[in-house]
């Protein structure tokens, strides 16, 4: 493979050029062809990547020469393409995912009219998630900083346009008031919070460089593990700092994840490869990349910890009372990200890769089958597809989608043997085992974390019970579904104000669906989603139940490990417990993760699964912990009031000192000189041309003189 | 009287043809050709101006074939003609790599240019096409000349067909856009004037300056550039501030930038392209290859100062941007902060710095020029530049729309595109001089970002209104225009090398000027970092 490398990311990149660039003048009944195309490629890069994975099996990294970017003295950067075991994992689940997730869209996408007839949304849509999948391709194969700068940038420009594919939507309710943000305002959002993010990364690069006198991770990573640099500027925790904090935007981590909810904006498919499986990875890639930098900062590996361990707290505790079902797996995705951070935190490298690996998939699975759900109740005529207030006993009418969310929903909530339960549980256990060996204080995240999966497991079931269980709500108003849905009193008091009316949030094909279903008011029920939908999502649960055993048992003696061992710069070593076998500490640890996962179901079973008024006392009870989660704890009013409010102020202020200060200076002294020379106004005529011609005539004039002189000069 | 022999060592011109002359004079010629009464009417005045810049870029072009990237020759394809003895006025013209890429940019720019008023300009189509003709063969001029002397007079050559393109072709209140362009950078052009004629007397102070044994003029650029390190401080520093004052309202930098919004909201689009495409990069030119060169202990007294006010544009270019409701202010406004750029990559005065200007230069070209072009398409069928009158372009334009979002991005600085290289080059040479001031620029990373896509928000995506239902796509012309730009943009993104080949003979008076010396006053910033 090392010669053909290129082909990998090239592929989905020949999909964009067809889709993106050409596809205005594809024909009508050639579009859908089109699509296929593009998802062939990326299942050819995926069959590729198969094959780059087994190159690298039994140990070793290659890195094939692509050509130079920036040649600027000695600051040079090339596009290479470099492969070891870690790359190898991200191609794997890059690709895969990225496949289904074409395949998905053709059912999903097929039928958007929510644009102008001229503007081809299918097409456009292929474009970028290939555009997409090419950029994090590139991104995981670079050679060097400066590429994976280039291509981090790249995958946030695909997410923006992507968030707001929808450019028209305005979400707005019947009276006209504004229930959510729009597409288009939530892509710019993410795009600039990830700015945040990129401004630190950026400026991490620049301190790589002019420390280690070159970007390329062979030299930087060489010269670090030699521990002989030469400090010019900052030291290794500004490094890190500033790299994590763009692995801080990237991966929405606290305090920079307020985007990440708000990019469910965009169409589910997006979602799912996205904001769940790939691009928010980026940043436990980043660490995990940068390993030999961040291991020699013990304090920024705390940092990292506490971060992740607060943002997977964070999100757990928003998701326990979203009504919207995109909602609930993206502050999930938030707070299962901080687990990966947690993990990267502790040292245990291992442990992030293989949950960020289990977690593209189940969580995937997740965003797909919420597609799924929303594009089954789009038929009912609901006014907003995605409010599990108005969903309920829809495993009748949708098995398939049933049955592959219940396994993801499992494999989230960390039931033993799904693979979610394998890699979460890797990761607590490093805290139990850090708080063992090095300091007492690792229990107290140890606990947090416990504390979260149990929560996770809860609203986890409290999403599978509303969604799939009890009586259909969706021809019930909203108020009585939310009522019968058992949610709190709350709840049901915004029910009206955020739902949003025809359907319009998400609502791929809801022209096509309303025209199949014959007109106004007439109202069908659910439907299972068809073979392009479905089929990833039942390829997607293979990987959901059996990707856990690669941990094997003992878990550092299983195939992962192994594998991730062989790794020059990931640092991982096979400890004595794989030689001594499972310790009593393990299986104990294992169990009790069990035992306190089952009891977050059996939780959301009391209040959701059975007719009970236990969720709506609970809300009334605790009321302004209810508002605090239900406000995201207030972090978007913050920083509309703290920066965004405060930057405007700023600009007003700056732009009147412009027009009244600077420009009034240079005007007032073009006014003084007006006045003083009054006794030539007469030759002011006001007109530029006779400026012009006066300027003309005396430079004519000038160059005659000087010509004279010139010649009369010659002997 | 020169001998040939005095300058083979520091120029040559392989091509042994006035290659240069015919670049800047073909739209001259054109120009004359144009002021034939009868000849040309209607429509055929627009065909030929076309085609003269069509030709003139296809002449320079082959500039790309003849320029040797590892030349021991400081100055390529020379040509050295006495002009007025006694003054020691030569026309003396030579470019490096520096001049190479902006000549290219200037004769696609001017393509563009002609593209863009296609259809907008109506009256005094004949007049017009002359200004532009003329505008260009100025610009053209002053990225070639290495004489004072004719350099000044291609200076002022640019600037009054400027004015009258304001005044006569502009919006409502085009004359005060006008006479305030003509006069404010008239001020700049009297004080440069009179560094000129300074540096003319010092050198006869010096004896009248011998170049290899024999006597050279006081009006050219190699001589002077030979003489400046033997003039006193204050001398030095005089010249750089006369010098500087030109170029400082050209670029424009902070606080000298005020005429530019203006100039640009009242110029018509071809006005405004020519105008962010390539007359604001003389002002950065013009930086790089006299101020500098010619009074280098100016340069480096004065480098913090720059450097200063460079981060002060970038920073507050930025935040006046975000607040503009008037689409072509705001691009005009976003135009200070990128300039910015360039001066502070030129006044950091490392290589990575310098090629980043440069760089940034070209780019800030094609980007900055297609955002006007973008926002005069829009003016011809809305006919106002306010935003909020504005919404859904995407939906009655998509391939206009497609065509914005990528020279919208490219001005974000996205990597891919050619704001990118400039930019991030610019950083990086900042930061190992000073990682402070490489801290406070790179915030405008988030900035740009905010405005750019707040204002393609509003303009391009959201619900098309009514006002816009009629509203045709791309017409040709445009299309041509705008996918030129974009093409350049593109591929100067992802394939940057060949321009660090020409850039790889650096002028080393710049380097040798600033480096290491930029940072001291600043140097007491560093001691912050841990």
């Amino acid at each position: 493979m090392h010669d053909y490398i290129w082909l990998i990311p090239v592929l989905p990149l020949l999909g964009f050029i067809i889709n993106g660039v050409f596809g205005r003048w594809i024909p009508a009944n050639l579009k859908l062809p089109a699509a296929y195309l593009a998802t062939l490629l990326v299942g050819t890069s995926f069959a590729l990547s198969i094959a780059t994975f087994f190159d690298v099996l039994n140990g070793g990294s290659f890195d094939t020469q692509g050509y130079p970017l920036i040649q600027s003295g000695n600051f040079q950067v090339n596009i290479n393409f470099y492969v070891d075991q870690l790359t190898a994992i991200m191609l794997l689940v890059v690709t895969s995912v990225g496949f289904l997730v074409h395949l998905y869209s053709i059912g999903y996408m097929a039928h958007d009219t929510h644009e102008h007839p001229n503007d081809h949304g299918l097409l456009r849509f292929f474009s970028f998630i290939s555009l997409f999948v090419f950029s994090m391709l590139m991104l995981v194969l670079a050679d060097n900083f400066v590429q994976l700068y280039i291509f981090w940038e790249a995958v946030g420009l695909c997410s923006y346009l992507l968030i707001g594919f929808w450019y028209t939507t305005n979400n707005v309710n019947r009276e006209g008031k504004q229930f959510d943000i729009s597409p288009r305002a939530a892509g710019v959002k993410a795009f600039v919070t990830n700015r945040i993010g990129d401004f630190g990364f950026s400026l991490g690069v620049m301190l790589i460089f002019w420390n280690f006198g070159s970007v390329a991770y062979s030299t930087v990573f060489d010269q670090a593990a030699s521990g002989n640099i030469h400090w010019q500027f900052g030291n290794i925790t500004w490094i890190c700092f500033l790299l994590f904090l763009g692995a801080m935007g990237k991966s929405a981590q606290f305090p920079l994840h307020v985007w990440l909810p708000d990019a469910m904006q965009g169409p589910t498919p997006v979602s799912a490869l996205i904001h769940a499986a790939t691009m928010v990875t980026a940043g436990v890639y980043l660490v995990a990349r940068a390993h030999p930098l961040f291991a020699l900062s013990p304090n920024m590996l705390v940092a990292v910890a506490i971060i992740g361990t607060v943002t997977a707290i964070l999100g757990a505790t928003i998701a326990l009372v979203q009504n919207d079902i995109k909602k609930v797996v993206a502050y999930s995705t938030i707070s299962q990200l901080g687990y990966m951070f947690a993990s990267l935190g502790v040292g245990a490298i291992v442990a992030a890769i293989f949950h960020l690996a289990t977690h593209a998939m189940f969580k995937g699975l997740l965003f797909l089958g919420s597609g799924s759900v929303i594009h089954g109740m789009q038929p009912t005529g609901v006014e907003n597809p995605q409010d599990i207030r108005t969903m309920g006993g829809l495993r009748r009418y949708m098995p398939v989608t049933f049955w592959t969310f219940l396994l993801a929903a499992l494999a989230n909530a960390g039931i033993v043997p799904l693979a979610g339960f394998w890699s979460k549980d890797e990761i607590i256990g490093a805290f139990y085992s850090a708080g063992m060996d090095r300091n007492a204080a690792y229990f107290v995240f140890w606990a947090l974390l416990t504390f979260t999966s149990f929560l996770t497991a809860f609203y986890m079931f409290r999403l599978v019970f509303l969604v799939f269980f009890g009586e259909p709500r969706w021809k019930l108003a909203p108020a009585t579904a939310a009522a019968t849905s058992g949610l709190s009193v709350a709840a049901v008091a915004d029910a009206h104000s955020t739902a949003s009316p025809e359907g319009t949030h998400d609502a791929p094909g809801t022209q096509g669906a309303t025209a199949h279903d014959g007109g106004h008011g007439e109202t069908h029920d659910p439907h299972e989603s068809g073979w392009q939908m479905a089929l990833p999502l039942v390829v997607l649960a293979v990987p959901t139940v059996v990707l856990g055993f690669l941990i094997g048992w003992p878990p550092e003696a299983g195939p992962i490990y192994t594998f991730l061992s062989k790794s020059t710069t990931l640092g991982v070593k096979i400890s004595d417990e794989a030689a001594n076998g499972p310790t009593t500490q393990t299986s104990i640890l294992l169990v009790f993760a069990t035992i306190v996962a089952i009891a977050g179901i059996a939780l959301a079973y009391m209040m959701y699964g059975r007719r009970s008024n236990l969720a709506q006392r609970l809300g009334t009870q605790f009321k302004p912990i209810y508002n605090l989660f239900l406000n995201k704890w207030y972090f978007d009013d913050l920083y509309q009031w703290a920066i965004i409010n405060n930057v405007r102020r700023l600009g007003t202020a700056l732009w009147w000192f412009d027009a009244n200060i600077i420009d009034g200076a240079v005007n007032g002294v073009a006014g003084l000189v007006r006045v003083s020379g009054g006794g030539l106004r007469k030759v002011q005529t006001g007109f530029v041309q006779g400026y012009a011609l006066a300027i003309a005539l005396g430079l004519v004039v000038l160059i005659s003189y000087l010509s004279i002189i010139a010649f009369s000069n010659i002997h | 009287m020169l001998t040939q022999s005095a300058t083979n060592v520091i120029e040559n011109n392989t091509f042994n043809f006035p290659i240069l002359s015919l670049i800047i004079f073909i739209p001259l010629i054109g120009a004359l050709v144009l002021m034939i009464p009868g000849l040309f009417k209607n429509q055929a005045i627009r065909v030929f101006t076309l085609a003269i810049t069509v030709l003139d870029f296809l002449v320079g072009l082959t500039l790309l074939f003849g320029f040797d990237s590892n030349s021991k020759y400081q100055m390529q394809f020379a040509e050295h003609i006495e002009w007025i003895h006694a003054f020691n006025v030569n026309y003396h013209v030579g470019i490096d790599g520096i001049s190479l890429l902006l000549i290219q940019l200037t004769t696609v720019i001017s393509m563009v240019a002609i593209l863009a008023g296609w259809s907008s300009v109506q009256k005094r189509l004949r007049e017009y096409h002359i200004m532009l003709l003329i505008l260009q063969t100025g610009t053209l001029g002053v990225f070639c000349v290495l004489d004072l002397f004719t350099f000044y007079i291609f200076w002022e050559l640019v600037l009054i067909p400027m004015a009258i393109i304001i005044g006569i072709w502009g919006s409502d209140n085009r004359v005060y856009a006008a006479v305030k362009f003509f006069l404010y950078t008239l001020v700049g052009s009297v004080l440069m004037l009179v560094g000129i004629i300074a540096l003319y007397f010092a050198h006869q102070n010096l004896g009248g300056g011998l170049l290899n044994g024999t006597p050279y003029g006081g009006f050219d650029w190699f001589v002077l550039k030979g003489d400046a390190p033997q003039f006193d401080r204050t001398f030095q520093d005089l010249i750089f501030l006369a010098f500087t004052g030109a170029f400082a309202i050209k670029v424009p930098l902070f606080p000298f930038h005020t005429w530019l919004p203006d100039a640009h909201v009242q110029a018509p689009t071809a006005g405004s392209v020519v105008l962010a495409g390539t007359l604001l990069k003389l002002g950065g030119y013009g930086l790089l290859r006299f101020a500098v060169p010619l009074a280098p202990q100016g340069a480096r007294d004065f480098a913090p100062l720059m450097i200063a006010l460079a981060l002060i544009a970038i920073i507050y270019g930025a935040l006046v941007t975000l607040m503009q409701t008037d689409l072509k202010k705001l691009v005009a406004y976003s135009s200070v902060s990128h300039m910015g750029f360039v001066v502070l990559g030129i006044f950091i005065g490392t290589q990575q710095s310098v090629d980043g200007a440069v760089l940034q230069m070209v780019s800030h070209g094609l980007l900055t020029g297609g955002l006007f072009f973008c926002v005069g398409i829009i003016y011809e069928r809305l006919h106002t530049r306010d935003i909020s009158a504005m919404g859904g372009m995407a939906m009655r334009m998509p391939i206009y729309a497609g065509l914005f979002t990528v020279l919208m991005l490219g001005s974000t600085g996205l990597p891919g595109l050619s704001g990118f290289i400039g930019e991030f080059l610019v950083f990086i040479g900042t930061f190992g001089t000073n990682p402070w001031v490489a801290a406070i620029a790179s915030v405008v990373i988030i900035i740009s970002a905010f405005y750019l896509m707040w204002m393609f928000q509003r303009v391009v995506w959201g619900p098309a209104k009514p006002s816009s239902a009629n509203f045709p796509d791309l017409r040709p012309w445009e299309g041509v225009g705008l996918v030129t730009l974009v093409l350049l943009a593109v591929a100067m993104g992802v394939y940057a090398a060949p321009l660090f080949n020409v850039l790889q003979q650096p002028d080393h008076a710049i380097f040798t000027a600033l480096t290491t010396n930029g940072t001291e006053l600043l140097a007491w910033m560093r001691h912050l970092l841990p």
